[in-house]
């Protein structure tokens, strides 16, 4: 397990954190609900496209449960790690290994774009998300299910072309859910979206990884939101995990409150920092 | 103040029985102009005989069942040799738009084929098939072909990828991505191909027929010709303004019904 890093550079304040961070190290997940998640081991991960190397070696272990934001900016590999874990790339070396056999439905990814079928109605297109399972006899009341679920049960029988981009975005959120997944990763999944939608898509999704307690990958190159959603945040740079951060901030997460912020203040200092040194090649 | 501004904000009520009668206006009005061109002499009825007259040439026509018998002939042929050179152009298209090796090994050559004009061959075809019905239905199969295999084609490539990176990831076998998302994403541009192969399928069939046959729509024009019987060429070509007409409305109708999803398909 790598090395993980401290709060840096926070004067006083850091010092009172340092007690506060070895205890939320102990936290997985709300102890209320037994985490359902895969836990995710990465080593020695490398991804090249041509002479390009993307990842030039990640180590990484995530526990059941957690829920981790990746973040960093345009070109970091961010969004190459991501599709790697959803198995959508193959590695150039190294490994990524789940804590049980994983099945196809276990991980689930969702997009900055929705990618609904605009020629299938809503129910269905959340049916495709049941992916083998889709034959079966209580396909359509899963998929029902999961539609209540993200709070658009009066939509089934819509098409995908009439919803809002929030209400599009929720829509691939139920297709994402109704398999159960066990790792679920969101590429800028509100990349999109305006920010009022944006707010309550993050309610959304915060009240989803706590009822199903699946592992939650959240790629986003939005710093307040990372802290906002997740229990630990990875700063990727120049294909590397350069720093990792514990959130142990009690939820239900206030938006705006001092905490947040001199957390969000802290990283976005750090990913700052690794501009100016240009040590990258943008 | 912008055009925008100036535009009506509110639209006039609708009168719902109106509505489907608009389009008719213009070709109502038409010959009702003409009737009046003829009848005040200002067209000689050697040039363009009155739509009374027309008409009067089609009733006759329809008594003697020759018009009807006509009609019918060159509707077949073109049912069939559209339906030839459709399947054909549809499974060439699907071929090359779902397999590299496949577009590599055939698209160059149907594409030279495609730039010659199909017409041109009548004399060739003459030769190898007489004036038989196979001439035309030849000539009617290889119009259709290419507008239909272009747009399928098209339709296929131009599938949305991540669609198709979506289908995958959610387990979909081949014949699933097919069926769910290749051909239905594909299905709008296979209809403009449709509808621009119908358009094609009526001019070959009547030059072919004008040219070489012994009945069918064309060849009754070409023989009122022959004998100046000018209504009833006139009449040939208002019947082939309806045909067109009725296999666009046909083909929209099944747009619509195939089409429903998108949202230039939706009634509002």
């Amino acid at each position: 397990m790598q090395e993980v890093l401290r709060f840096r550079s926070l004067g006083a304040e850091a010092v009172a954190r340092e007690d506060f961070v070895e205890e939320a190290r102990q936290f997985r997940h709300a102890p209320d609900v037994p985490s359902r998640g895969l836990s995710l081991t990465i080593r020695g991960l490398r991804k090249s496209f041509g002479d390009n190397e993307v990842l030039r070696g990640i180590d990484l272990h995530i526990p059941a449960g957690q829920s981790v934001a990746i973040v960093g900016r345009s070109g970091c590999g961010k969004s190459t790690l991501l599709r790697l874990i959803a198995g959508l790339e193959k590695p150039t070396a190294g490994s990524i290994s789940f804590g049980e056999q994983a099945r196809a439905e276990d991980i689930r990814v969702m997009f900055q774009e929705p990618r609904l079928l605009p020629w299938a109605r809503v129910l269905s297109n959340v049916e495709v998300g049941l992916g083998r399972e889709r034959s079966s006899a209580d396909a359509q009341a899963r998929a029902e299910k999961a539609l209540v679920e993200v709070g658009l049960g009066d939509k089934r029988g819509q098409w995908p072309s009439v919803l809002s981009g929030g209400q599009k975005q929720r829509v691939a959120l139920a297709r994402a859910l109704v398999s159960q997944p066990r790792v679920l990763a969101f590429d800028e999944p509100l990349g999109a979206l305006d920010a009022l939608t944006r707010i309550s898509m993050q309610r959304l999704l915060e009240r989803v990884w706590r009822d199903q307690g699946f592992t939650a990958i959240l790629v986003t190159h939005d710093v307040s939101e990372a802290v906002a959603l997740a229990d630990r945040v990875l700063v990727i740079e120049n294909g590397r995990i350069a720093h990792d951060f514990n959130v142990d901030i009690a939820r239900p997460r206030e938006r705006g409150s001092a905490e947040l912020a001199a957390l969000e203040g802290a990283i976005l200092k750090n990913l700052l920092e690794g501009t100016e040194d240009g040590s990258d090649d943008l | 103040m912008s055009l925008i501004d100036s535009l009506p904000r509110v639209r006039a009520p609708r009168l719902p029985r109106a509505d489907g009668l608009i389009p008719w206006i213009v070709p109502l009005a038409i010959i009702v102009i003409w009737q009046l061109a003829c009848i005040t002499g200002f067209v000689p009825a050697r040039v363009l005989p009155a739509p009374t007259d027309v008409a009067l040439a089609g009733w006759k026509l329809l008594l003697s069942g020759e018009l009807i018998r006509n009609i019918w002939v060159s509707f077949w042929r073109a049912s069939i040799g559209f339906l030839i050179g459709g399947a054909i152009g549809f499974a060439f298209g699907l071929a090359n738009g779902l397999s590299q090796l496949s577009a590599k090994l055939t698209d160059t050559t149907l594409q030279m084929v495609r730039n010659i004009p199909h017409l041109a061959l009548i004399p060739l075809v003459i030769l190898w098939f007489g004036i038989d019905e196979s001439a035309k239905l030849f000539l009617v199969a290889l119009g259709v072909f290419f507008p239909i295999y272009l747009n399928t084609l098209h339709g296929i490539r131009t599938v949305d990828p991540q669609l198709i990176e979506m289908g995958r990831i959610y387990g979909m076998t081949d014949g699933e991505l097919f069926r769910r998302v290749i051909f239905p994403g594909a299905l709008p541009s296979i209809f403009v191909g449709l509808r621009f192969a119908l358009g094609i399928m009526w001019l070959t069939l009547i030059v072919a027929e004008t040219i070489a046959a012994s009945s069918g729509l064309g060849y009754m024009a070409m023989q009122a010709r022959e004998f100046m019987l000018i209504d009833v060429v006139v009449l040939s070509i208002l019947i082939y303004a309806l045909l067109g007409k009725l296999a666009d409305s046909a083909s929209r109708a099944l747009e619509r019904l195939t089409l429903s999803w998108h949202p230039a398909f939706q009634k509002h």
